[in-house]
């Protein structure tokens, strides 16, 4: 790296240089990837080194599943547009109603990251709780390599994948705070995760207030 | 082993023995990772590359055994030169569905290029227009530490880094990888 030049010898430049060819992410078809696939070995090998890194920072498992959190949401936030964008005309709308936003978490984000939907979709029985709802994944793909120390058993890194629905909450105007915990079923689903989806109160009012116009 | 072979090899096992996930889920997860790196390191980009060089080190070291077992193939490249074309038809191949170019030989066979035509680390990423990232990050430097990190496993010290990268303006994106010596029979170094 010695022949690079540093930063303070190079001063400032004005915009960036691109390659003669003019090959930059402008040309290059939004879509060509969206079918594209890599090996799974490979994002558990770079997921790993994620969660690694992150606890090399940290101070104890909730500031460790914060990081991973946050890591997600800038991936979430882009998605929203993203997959919007991919869709037909007719539901190219973002959605309106918590509903909606939520289907849309669990069938088309999910789809596209993880090839398949959430298993599930509840909302908090709960009379006290009208804000919260739960996506249910009965085997999140991110954990699939992960073996989680018995002295961190409170960790989930599909903290992650929580990050990445609140981006996309946050993004379309539904602002929630979005926590994975595992709740492990027996011998077949060891790894089932709730995404819990706390929204803030402002969207919950909103909403019934929707529901009355 | 012919070049021809290994391509057949790395296409097949691509084909039939590899789980697959979305590509842009893989994109996007090395892009956060990088774009921490960016903050934790207050824009330090010489030291962002040495902890992605880090990174990639640690996953080379585990990755070389899912390598060797998924390409089955267990016997030693005869020279440095099948070493190289197995490292891209195989080894890019079932790993990222990419197979870089191999050349720019030197004379005495111990160092080549990579031309990377294709890298999908590196789709839907700009670098910071802030008149130093694109002097001094080199975005996809895992790459190296892998490369390391995996041939170091199998007796083989190299060194690797990248000259050339479009997202820096230039017209190719290309990594250096020269073969420092083969390692004796020893222990390997501590996983860190």
């Amino acid at each position: 790296m010695s022949s690079l030049p540093s930063g303070a010898s190079s001063g400032k430049e004005s915009g960036l240089r691109v390659p003669s060819n003019g090959k930059t992410i402008y040309h290059r078809p939004i879509n060509r990837t969206k079918t594209s696939e890599l090996s799974q070995a490979s994002f558990a090998f770079l997921f790993s080194e994620m969660v690694a890194y992150a606890q090399k920072r940290v101070k104890g498992i909730q500031e460790l599943e914060h990081r991973l959190n946050v890591q997600g949401h800038s991936i979430g936030i882009k998605l929203l547009d993203l997959l919007l964008y991919r869709e037909p005309v007719r539901t190219q709308l973002r959605p309106q109603h918590i509903v909606g936003l939520l289907h849309f978490i669990k069938q088309n984000v999910w789809q596209h990251l993880f090839g398949r939907q959430a298993d599930r979709l509840e909302k908090s029985t709960d009379a006290e709780k009208p804000d919260e709802y739960m996506i249910i994944d009965n085997e999140p793909l991110v954990n699939q390599y992960i073996s989680v120390p018995r002295e961190m058993s409170q960790l989930n890194c599909a903290a992650f994948v929580a990050g990445v629905i609140e981006g996309v909450c946050d993004g379309a105007d539904f602002p929630a705070r979005v926590t994975a915990h595992t709740v492990g079923e027996g011998e077949m689903w060891p790894g089932k995760t709730v995404f819990l989806v706390k929204f803030r109160s402002e969207v919950v009012e909103r909403e019934a207030f929707l529901a009355k116009t | 082993m012919a070049a021809s072979k290994a391509s057949r090899i790395g296409e097949e096992i691509w084909k039939t023995r590899i789980d697959k996930v979305n590509a842009e889920l893989v994109t996007l997860t090395y892009g956060t990772i990088v774009a921490q790196l960016c903050k934790d390191f207050e824009e330090d980009y010489p030291e962002v590359n040495r902890q992605l060089d880090k990174m990639g080190y640690n996953i080379g070291l585990r990755l070389i055994d899912d390598y060797l077992a998924k390409s089955n193939t267990m016997k030693r490249c005869s020279n440095f030169r099948e070493t190289a074309d197995m490292i891209s038809r195989v080894g890019f191949k079932i790993f990222l569905n990419i197979t870089p170019q191999v050349t720019n030989w030197t004379a005495d066979n111990n160092s080549f290029s990579l031309v990377f035509d294709e890298n999908p680390f590196a789709d839907f990423v700009e670098l910071p227009d802030d008149g130093r990232a694109q002097n001094e990050l080199w975005y996809s430097n895992i790459l190296c530490g892998v490369l390391r990190g995996a041939l170091e496993m199998v007796q083989m010290q190299v060194e690797a880094h990248f000259i050339s990268d479009v997202l820096k303006g230039n017209d190719t994106t290309e990594m250096r990888v020269t073969l420092i010596r083969y390692i004796d029979d020893e222990l390997p170094p501590e996983d860190d």
